[in-house]
């Protein structure tokens, strides 16, 4: 149906991926050091599927992301010091520390958002998507949800309003198979939470291995490439699994050791880095790639603890477009 | 200079901005085609047509929702919700969402949106088509907030609100539609924060928004014949509040009566007797009154509807009880 990526951009997908991974589990390695407050959710286990959007996207398409973000934020090239920054609360964070780990968002880099209550931004990626086809941008907006959204009001309302009005938006639910600590299985009244609510917008149910940069590239070019036709939204239900728990409080004991261990066993970038070797590429560069994301990362953490706290005047900053928050004269 | 209603002040303001900026367009249930159930878009698809008049499904999450993301890329949307009860359905997205994402991501997110809805009682409509919300919208950091009580702060506050940076909610009342005011000719545009002193007495500042306007002035004119001379203060604007003008009011006269339909607890009289209290107080001459609705869910018939209403009566009663 489409092209497969050529080498460029499969290394661009590797280079993702390893550069999500060591990001995160360096954070993590910040949040039992006590260097990263709050909560945060990652995504170890499921970087294939922001990885091959990020390299299927053209550099003004639009990412909306969840609470679940840090990927989809690296994903969209944004630089890793300002969003480990912004993890720590500095104020050289992406955010100047006003968003925190669960709204990591970089207008400059089309990278819209990042929501933490769950389904709200499918309908702003319909409003994205309706201001380029009326503005005939030829943008895209891609918004990436868990399984849990799909039964949430917004879901739909969002799904049914998109394929209403033909609207370039491609939503890509990622199955993890877990809603925060319940089997979504259990809480759900269809085998597939995404594929199988399509029919009911007139859409094509498209099921993909998350786990699978490749698979997942291609069927994001084929949204992508249906949406800038005008031939309207996807849904895309990219099966996967997060190594760890639903966030920093859970340990994840709730899933069944054997399924955990052979999620583990597909683990997507072991198993890439094993294919790009196989098909001939150069250990040499992967090893490079590598390196070089391990020195982005340590860099990053340089950059970000070298940063100021917030200053006072910050609090009060950024309500309103004059730039405070003055409600009275 | 011509004679207008309300509810036809709505389409003349919408349309003088469609008119100036291609940017602006429109979303909500039964808008277009119908011309709004209140009738107050009669036209407007005619004269814009379909890309820039859209007929939604009755999806408030995803009309807010589009109309922010629309915001966020570029566009200057005004969304319906068609009453304002209707804003129980879709509050993550006003108040988590877009009173929250420019504060949250430093400044990088511009959302220049209006949503407009048909709010307050008075209509017989029962306890979810009935409510004053404004005071929901007042609590949110983030979001101005707007109630006109006459024709011409209608096409001139919407036209402020559609050119304000900033996400502007718009409460049309819905009791007011039939009311009818001289508008003046060619281009209006308000300032959004500035109250309308609407009658100037010296003996009490009664201060009021939207439909109870009218009602206060009505109370204003009954007190004349007693002896009682009020200022009356149309507020306008909650967001921004305009304490400036309620305050010099209130430093002349020496008493303040607010009048509200919101239901008692945390109307929006709370907050300006609040301020007035804190900055006002050396100046009051006898204790701040507040003419609230009971704290009640509004009730359908006639006779129960006007009881919880603020009438002109009980204006009255309630200024003379203020001035002791």
């Amino acid at each position: 149906m489409t092209e497969p990526p050529d080498i460029d951009q499969r290394l661009t997908m590797f280079e993702l991926m390893t550069d999500m991974r060591l990001f995160e589990k360096r954070a993590y390695d910040l949040f039992l050091q006590g260097l990263v407050k709050g909560t945060s959710h990652l995504s170890l286990g499921q970087e294939a599927i922001a990885a091959a959007f990020g390299a299927a996207m053209s550099e003004n398409d639009w990412t909306f992301a969840t609470y679940r973000g840090h990927a989809h934020t690296l994903a969209r090239r944004v630089p890793m010091g300002p969003v480990m920054a912004e993890l720590l609360g500095r104020d050289n964070g992406l955010m100047r520390g006003k968003g925190g780990s669960m709204h990591l968002t970089s207008v400059p880099h089309h990278m819209m958002g990042s929501y933490a209550i769950v389904g709200a931004h499918l309908p702003i990626a319909v409003g994205a998507a309706l201001s380029a086809s009326y503005r005939s941008s030829g943008q895209v907006a891609v918004c990436f949800f868990g399984d849990g959204t799909t039964n949430i009001g917004a879901f739909h309302e969002a799904l049914n309003l998109a394929a209403v009005w033909q609207l370039p938006v491609v939503f890509v639910c990622e199955n993890n198979l877990y809603m925060e600590y319940t089997a979504i299985g259990s809480v759900t009244a269809v085998a597939r939470p995404a594929a199988d609510r399509a029919g009911s917008y007139g859409l094509e149910p498209v099921v993909v291995d998350g786990n699978d940069a490749d698979a997942v590239y291609a069927v994001a070019v084929a949204a992508m490439s249906r949406a800038r036709a005008g031939d309207g939204p996807s849904l895309i239900e990219a099966v996967t699994y997060r190594h760890g728990g639903h966030s920093r409080a859970d340990p994840g004991k709730y899933r069944p050791d054997d399924e955990v261990a052979a999620w583990l066993e597909r683990d997507p970038i072991v198993s890439y880095r094993a294919r790009l070797i196989a098909e001939g590429v150069d250990v040499a560069l992967i090893e490079q790639i590598e390196a070089e994301a391990k020195a982005a990362v340590d860099a990053a953490v340089a950059e970000a603890t070298a940063g100021a706290e917030p200053s006072a005047d910050l609090l009060e900053m950024h309500v309103f477009a004059d730039g405070g928050s003055s409600w009275r004269n | 200079m011509a004679e207008l209603t309300y509810r036809d002040a709505v389409a003349r303001g919408i349309a003088q901005e469609m008119t100036r900026d291609e940017s602006v367009i429109m979303l909500g249930e039964d808008i277009a085609g119908a011309g709004g159930v209140f009738k107050t878009t009669v036209g407007l698809l005619d004269q814009f047509g379909p890309r820039r008049v859209r007929d939604t499904p009755i999806s408030e999450q995803a009309i807010l929702g589009a109309a922010m993301g629309a915001a966020m890329t570029g566009l200057r949307p005004i969304a319906e919700v068609m009453f304002s009860d209707f804003f129980a359905v879709c509050w993550d997205i006003v108040a988590n969402q877009i009173a929250k994402a420019r504060y949250m991501t430093a400044g990088q997110v511009d959302l220049p949106l209006v949503i407009r809805s048909a709010n307050g009682g008075g209509s017989r409509f029962g306890a979810q088509h009935s409510q004053s919300v404004e005071n929901w919208a007042m609590s949110i950091p983030g979001l101005k907030v707007v109630a006109p009580s006459t024709p011409e702060d209608v096409v001139a506050l919407l036209a402020a609100a559609v050119r304000d940076p900033d996400p502007v909610l718009f409460f049309e009342h819905k009791s007011l539609y039939a009311s009818k005011g001289e508008v003046p000719d060619g281009e209006l545009v308000g300032e959004l924060g500035q109250a309308a002193v609407r009658l100037q007495g010296n003996d009490v500042t009664i201060v009021a928004l939207a439909a109870m306007v009218p009602r206060a002035l009505e109370a204003a004119s009954q007190l004349a014949g007693r002896g009682v001379h009020a200022t009356v203060i149309d507020l306008r604007s909650l967001v921004p509040l305009d304490v400036t003008t309620v305050a010099e009011s209130v430093t002349a006269t020496g008493h303040l009566v607010t009048v509200e339909e919101n239901p008692r607890l945390c109307g929006w009289g709370a907050e300006v007797v609040s301020i007035v209290a804190e900055e006002c107080f050396y100046d009051l001459d006898g204790p701040i009154v507040r003419v609230t609705t009971p704290h009640v869910p509004l009730p359908s018939a006639d006779a129960l509807e006007d009881l919880a209403m603020p009438s002109a009566e009980r204006i009255v009663a309630e200024v003379l009880r203020a001035l002791g």
